[in-house]
């Protein structure tokens, strides 16, 4: 039997081997067992966005000695919700995951907590807004980092020579390409001016496109104007208060201005809006710049005359749709440190910059101070058409179903509470009580712990 | 010595039944390690999935804690979930009805067409049921889509007034009924026609000599003949149409106001969009006590109708 002895030999090159480990460990900030990271990101829909993404990744990659591997994951046909669903039940998949508004909520407990990598990333970038604070720390730990991609702002998006022409509103008088908005003309830019507009726009034949389904940009619409009513489903203490006056006169305003869109908006999908503006045959839609993005391309004569900017004013404030992406790390994740260290890198200004640019100034990034980057004065045509997209400081940011604890909020925005009110009331027959009371019953159901 | 030659043709005999009994086993063996790879596959994406859901179904929302029949209890109280139960039903059985109407008609068509004309009639009308769904309901919903259907543009061509297809919830009930059946119907076309051909002749010309009219031998000869057939595609065609997704999903996703959902789609709604993975898990167990006693309803009168053939051949 072999006997193992220690030379003098062996014991210097252990000595130099754990030396120049602790020596890397120190350099990198990282544990050296964490040489390999898999990310799964969501695969941006503007072409070569995806591409700068992976370039600031191979650059800490090559700086870190990190084995890395990036897959793009679309969220068409749900393939990243399903993703998400699988690794959690399985414990196992990708170290760092891209997840939209409610899912870090969602998978909470199976998230490695991020307070580390926030608190410093907060004292470098300064707050976030509101809406990503409510999402990402749901339990009072940050459970996921914001991501730039993906992140964006649903406010109206114009045809300034329809509304001009046959409703008299000069939105670029208002939103101007060159300069802030006029704040006192702004005051005029309220939901009783969308409405007199959406009429007189109808009768011209150019309805606004605002759709009254189930998927996300109708939620957030009705749920922008229900914050801008002051009308809530659920308090942020769990109670059920959406039977209120504000409810009412939120619910009463959503029927006047049902009357004036396109007849099938109940079937509406998120493409919906987006199709209806590129083809010409609505005045206004609520959507981030992908349907101009696409105008561009498919339509230049229509994109030429549209025009982003923020929501209209309400009893209760100027609500904008906001709706982060974040990325995540799973707590079986086995290079954490490795994870934490790559979100860091992204999360710097230089690193959101870049992103913002690479997506023609469809994304936000999540923190106050980044809204004003120069991508989004010198994007057209018409040139200064997303001058306005970013958040203004009259706008207070929203998303449909806050300030409900997460877990009954996700079941609101997701089952589509608000809209199918709307619906029933409109299409249905209900009356505006009736609808409150059947929002009550379900309300109760999703208070299922 | 005649007793000696007894025993031994005893022994023989014998030896002969542990041989085949011998070669039994073997061959029994052998069938199922030729099986084994199925039930394998069966095992890891049938029984343990389904156990699985029914071990998900026991748990409360955030998966931490057991709480036995409280899901099931809880969706009973639920206004939309006996909605679902309703349109599941509406839908299957009034799908499976068509599609075995139509595969009924097309397959006596086809039956009674020359052998040269009926391949590539068989062959075109075999072509929905051979598109995957997941794109040919693409292509309905582009001729149902709200702002730019197809089939309005047509009926508006004609005079007549646009149909809101996916906008009102009976049209959306009936257009996702339509794609089914349009889907389905040529799997009920190919089963009865082959059906159909194993038919004697001499039953038709009995019935022709005792002076049937048609309508006659439809009713006492082909009908009784393709019982067992109609039978078995009714109960295949209702658990597969129990648990349409696809369909339903692209369509419609289930609304307006929730109207058009089935089980798959009201679970998939619940479990993977609102991330009440239980709660999806108890809709979708729900389709399974409804498809059993169907099952056990229709597979017991196949098993009679054999019964009574076997005896009147015997």
């Amino acid at each position: 039997m072999t006997k193992w002895r220690w030379s003098r030999r062996t014991l210097l090159a252990g000595a130099a081997t754990g030396a120049l480990a602790v020596g890397l460990k120190a350099r990198t900030g990282i544990a050296r067992s964490a040489a390999k990271l898999s990310v799964g990101f969501w695969d941006h829909w503007v072409p070569g966005a995806n591409d700068t993404l992976t370039r600031l990744c191979r650059a800490w990659a090559e700086k870190e000695k990190v084995d890395l591997t990036i897959d793009y994951i679309p969220s068409q046909g749900n393939k990243l919700l399903l993703t998400i669903a699988a690794e959690a039940q399985a414990r196992s998949g990708h170290d760092i995951l891209a997840m939209n508004t409610w899912l870090p909520g969602s998978y909470a407990e199976r998230l490695e907590p991020v307070d580390d990598v926030m608190k410093e990333v907060i004292a470098r970038n300064g707050p976030t807004n509101p809406v990503v604070e409510y999402l990402g720390k749901p339990d009072g730990h940050w459970r996921a980092v914001p991501a730039t991609p993906g992140s964006q702002m649903k406010g109206p998006a114009t045809r300034f020579d329809l509304l001009k022409e046959h409703a008299g509103i000069d939105i670029l008088a208002i939103y101007p390409p060159d300069r802030p908005a006029d704040a006192e003309k702004a005051k005029s830019w309220t939901w009783e001016a969308l409405l007199a507009a959406a009429e007189k726009c109808h009768k011209a034949g150019y309805p606004f496109g605002i759709g009254l389904g189930t998927t996300s940009d109708s939620v957030d619409t009705w749920g922008s104007l229900f914050h801008a009513f002051g009308a809530r489903l659920v308090d942020e203490k769990g109670n059920i208060v959406v039977r209120s006056d504000e409810t009412r006169a939120a619910l009463d305003f959503a029927k006047r201005l049902a009357a004036f869109l396109p007849a099938d908006a109940i079937a509406w999908d998120d493409g919906s809006n987006n199709r209806w503006l590129i083809a010409g045959k609505g005045a206004l839609i609520f959507n981030p710049p992908s349907a101009w993005a696409v105008a561009k391309r498919d339509a230049p004569q229509v994109a030429e005359k549209v025009w982003h900017h923020p929501a209209p004013l309400g009893p209760k404030g100027r609500f904008g749709p906001y709706l982060p992406y974040y990325w995540a790390i799973w707590s079986f994740s086995p290079n954490k440190a490795a994870a934490k260290s790559l979100l860091l890198y992204l999360s710097s200004r230089e690193a959101a910059e870049q992103l913002v640019a690479a997506s023609q100034g469809y994304d936000i990034p999540g923190y106050l101070a980044f809204n004003d980057f120069k991508t989004w004065l010198e994007e057209g045509p018409p040139k200064g058409t997303l001058r306005h997209y970013p958040p203004g400081p009259d706008q207070i940011l929203s998303i449909a179903a806050a300030p409900a604890p997460h877990k009954i909020a996700e079941q609101i925005y997701n089952q589509a509470t608000i809209t199918k009110m709307i619906a029933r009331i409109v299409q249905g027959g209900d009356t505006i009580e009736r609808a409150i009371a059947w929002a009550e019953n379900e309300l109760e159901g999703f208070m299922r712990g | 010595m005649a007793q000696a030659s007894v025993v031994e043709a005893q022994v023989k005999e014998a030896a002969q039944r542990d041989r085949g009994s011998g070669l039994a086993a073997r061959r029994a063996r052998i069938a199922f390690l030729f099986c084994l790879p199925l039930i394998l596959l069966v095992v890891a994406l049938v029984i343990y999935p389904a156990f699985y859901s029914l071990y998900l179904a026991t748990l409360n929302k955030s998966m931490t804690r057991f709480v036995g029949l409280g899901n099931f209890a809880f969706l009973f109280r639920r206004e939309t979930f006996w909605m679902v139960v309703e349109q599941s039903i509406i839908f299957a059985v009034s799908a499976v009805i068509f599609k075995a109407l139509i595969g009924f008609v097309l397959a006596h068509l086809l039956h009674a067409l020359p052998p040269r004309g009926q391949r590539a009639w068989r062959g075109l009308l075999l072509v929905p049921w051979v598109i995957p769904p997941a794109m040919s309901t693409l292509v309905w919903w582009w001729m149902y889509e709200p702002s730019y259907s197809a089939l309005n543009w047509l009926l508006m061509g004609i005079g007549f007034a646009p149909v809101p297809w996916l906008g009102d919830p009976y049209w959306a009930r009936f257009s996702v009924i339509l794609v089914n059946v349009w889907y389905g119907a040529p799997f009920f076309m190919i089963m009865y026609l082959a059906a159909l051909k194993s038919v004697p002749a001499e039953l038709y010309e009995s019935a022709e000599i005792d002076g049937a009219n048609a309508w006659q031998k439809l009713v006492y000869v082909t009908l009784p003949m393709l019982r067992n057939i109609i039978a078995i595609t009714v109960l295949f065609s209702l658990i597969v149409t129990f648990a349409n997704f696809d369909i339903v999903r692209i369509l419609t996703a289930g609304g307006p106001r929730d109207m058009t959902h089935v089980f798959a789609t009201y679970a998939f709604k619940l479990g993977i969009e609102s991330n009440d993975i239980p709660l999806g898990a108890c809709v979708s167990l729900f389709m399974f006590p409804i498809l059993a006693v169907a099952a056990v309803f229709i597979l017991r009168d196949v098993h009679r109708r054999s019964r009574e053939i076997a005896g009147v051949s015997g």
